[in-house]
């Protein structure tokens, strides 16, 4: 059996597992007490395949989110989207592939499509930079959204990045300032800006193409400030209160539908969207569909009103 | 929600007025307490010190300065009268660390003697009236969370509103965690406060002072039409330890500083505090009280 990804809470139970394998390998014929130890064990492993994956905490939705075999943008364009059309390029340095941008048909609804475009091998994430932009990326993003704004497409965008990538070279091509402009250009695009949150929402730089008109998450993505790693260090003075931090954070999908940042959760099955890719993106697909109907009765000035009083109502404050 | 309902709903947020109240004094420092610069470790007598603007006479290195005391040295005498006042974090995530969010708050109230990290208001600066924004680094190192944020968001859109420029002061290590996403969506309502801002025609100058970071930078603090950096300031996206650690090489020398961001293009100008507030005064006359301005 080929050695599967194990995230940290699933441990116990792959284990489990794997001993299980072992048992079934020895001849079972004639050996009463090993054929009541693999009943045993697998009545055990079902109880705790249960526990595990109905007690997810935030820190085990953010493995989830980070799941090597979780689909990515790639698979969501490739599944959802016809007669697709990838630009490239900022027009000033470079095309960054840690952004995937282009023009695409939804069910018959020709759109922009903006997204984190994390790989699925070493060699694409390589070249992807594992989804984390660089500047050039956030101006080919801008690119598209005045596209979609000059010939009033729809833009439909996924997250899915650990952030904007910290590097010298984002430092001195500006990355805050590319982040910036994307953030004031993506609150003033007159036409409907639906989000999908499928992985991995690390900061600002997810923020800056991750924000609009109807803002989807599925079950087990998450959206943070700052990573629960990174929090843990700086509050905690110690990396290995991660948990907690994510706990702290409030993090996932339903914490942020209920604070009015998320409109709607897309629920993965069992274990998370990678045991059913294909259901996964197709229930996203009509979500994402059933939103642009629902955005489609707002003329352009409404549009921007309405996106800008949602921006203002967001925070907690005392006075 | 229809377009007037928008604006009711604007309005109902509006900045709150404090009256005619100054700007919070700065408190009184003893006489022949000695400090060292943080620049060249010279000794500096502490009220030389604040009233020299905090800058050392000998290396001239730029120190934090609080909210209080810079906006008396930029704005016109009097001129201040502050918004908002009372607008102060709340714990909306009951955050708890190492110390509690709610703990860090009060010390930081208790020792800054201010509401929140930021100070707002109007003001006149060489006689133009504007909207001023200060940010204060004592404050949980003025990191943007929703009081912050709506305080910003409120000062552009008073400006928006009564057709004014805006200058802001900004220091920050980045977005306020202990807010968590309320803190990072500081970041689009600011900006987007900026860009209505912007395409009503009206002018925004943006200082940068040591450190500006993070979600500050990378949001309302880029976004000015002129971009001013004290010397010496530290400007960036990520900091210098996480790029560090991210990259696993030295720096380069300068790294992030306002002297390499100018040559690298990325801000316009580098202006001594000394200089500073005939400087603005300069510079907003080129870009107009607003009243000129087209909208777009």
């Amino acid at each position: 059996m080929a050695r599967r990804y194990a995230m940290e809470f699933e441990r116990p139970l792959f284990d489990l597992e794997a001993k299980l394998v072992e048992l079934k390998r020895l001849d079972l014929s004639g050996n009463p007490d090993l054929l009541v130890e693999v009943s045993a064990l697998s009545e055990e492993i079902e109880r705790l395949r249960a526990e595990t994956y109905t007690r997810l905490c935030a820190w085990d939705r953010v493995q989830i989110a980070r799941h090597p075999d979780r689909p990515k943008t790639q698979h969501y364009i490739e599944s959802l989207f016809t007669d697709v059309i990838e630009i490239h390029g900022d027009r000033a340095y470079g095309d960054d592939e840690a952004i995937w941008a282009g023009f695409a048909t939804l069910s018959g609804t020709p759109v922009v499509v903006l997204g984190h475009n994390k790989g699925t091998d070493t060699k694409s994430n390589v070249r992807r930079n594992f989804g984390s932009p660089h500047p050039e990326g956030y101006r080919k993003a801008m690119r598209a959204m005045r596209l979609a704004d000059k010939f009033g497409l729809p833009i439909v965008t996924f997250l899915d990045t650990a952030g904007a990538y910290p590097g010298i070279e984002a430092e001195e091509h500006g990355q805050a300032l590319a982040i910036a402009e994307s953030l004031a250009l993506l609150s003033a695009v007159r036409v409907p800006v639906v989000v999908v949150g499928i992985g991995e929402g690390g900061s600002g730089g997810a923020l800056a193409i991750g924000f609009g008109d109807h803002v989807l998450m599925l079950e087990n993505a998450y959206f943070s400030v700052i990573s629960p790693e990174m929090c843990s260090n700086i509050l905690y003075k110690d990396p290995s209160q991660a948990r907690i931090a994510a706990q702290q954070l409030k993090l996932t999908a339903n914490d942020l539908l209920e604070f009015g940042i998320v409109d709607e959760v897309v629920s993965e099955p069992f274990g998370g969207a990678h045991h059913d890719a294909a259901a996964v993106i197709a229930d996203v697909g009509k979500a994402v569909v059933a939103a642009l109907a629902q955005m489609s009765s707002f003329g352009p000035d409404e549009l921007v009103a309405r996106r800008h009083e949602r921006l203002n109502a967001i925070g907690v404050y005392g006075s | 929600m229809s377009i007037a309902d928008w604006f009711t709903a604007r309005e109902k947020r509006r900045y709150t007025q404090a009256g005619e109240t100054p700007a919070p004094v700065a408190p009184q420092v003893p006489e022949g307490v000695w400090i060292a610069c943080g620049g060249c470790r010279h000794p500096l007598e502490e009220r030389e010190f604040i009233s020299g603007g905090r800058v050392c006479p000998d290396c001239g290195h730029h120190h934090a300065m609080p909210a209080p005391e810079r906006i008396t040295a930029l704005v016109d005498a009097g001129s201040f009268v502050e918004i908002d006042a009372d607008l102060t974090g709340a714990d909306p995530l009951l955050f708890e660390a190492a110390k509690s969010y709610r703990q860090s708050l009060d010390t930081a109230r208790e020792k800054s003697g201010l509401s929140e990290a930021v100070i707002t208001g109007r003001a006149r600066i060489g006689a133009t009236p504007l909207v001023l924004g200060v940010m204060d680094f004592r404050f949980i190192g003025a990191s943007m969370g929703s009081a912050v944020g709506e305080k910003v968001s409120r000062a552009f859109d008073l400006a928006t509103a009564e057709r004014m420029p805006v200058v802001f002061v900004t220091a920050s290590g980045g977005a306020r965690m202990q807010e968590g996403m309320y803190s990072l969506m500081q970041m689009a309502k600011t900006s987007a406060a900026v860009k209505r801002h912007g395409d009503a025609g009206l002018a925004y100058v943006s200082v940068l002072t040591n450190p500006t970071y993070g979600g500050v930078t990378a949001s309302f603090a880029v976004l000015a039409d002129v971009l001013v950096a004290e010397p010496g300031a530290m400007i960036g996206f990520a900091g210098p330890r996480l790029v560090e650690q991210t990259i696993r090489k030295k720096l380069p020398k300068g790294f992030q500083t306002a002297e390499t961001m100018l040559s690298h293009g990325m801000i316009d100008e580098i202006v001594p505090r000394s200089r500073m507030k005939e400087h603005l005064a300069l510079l907003l006359g080129y870009l107009g009280s607003g009243a000129q301005g087209g909208e777009r």
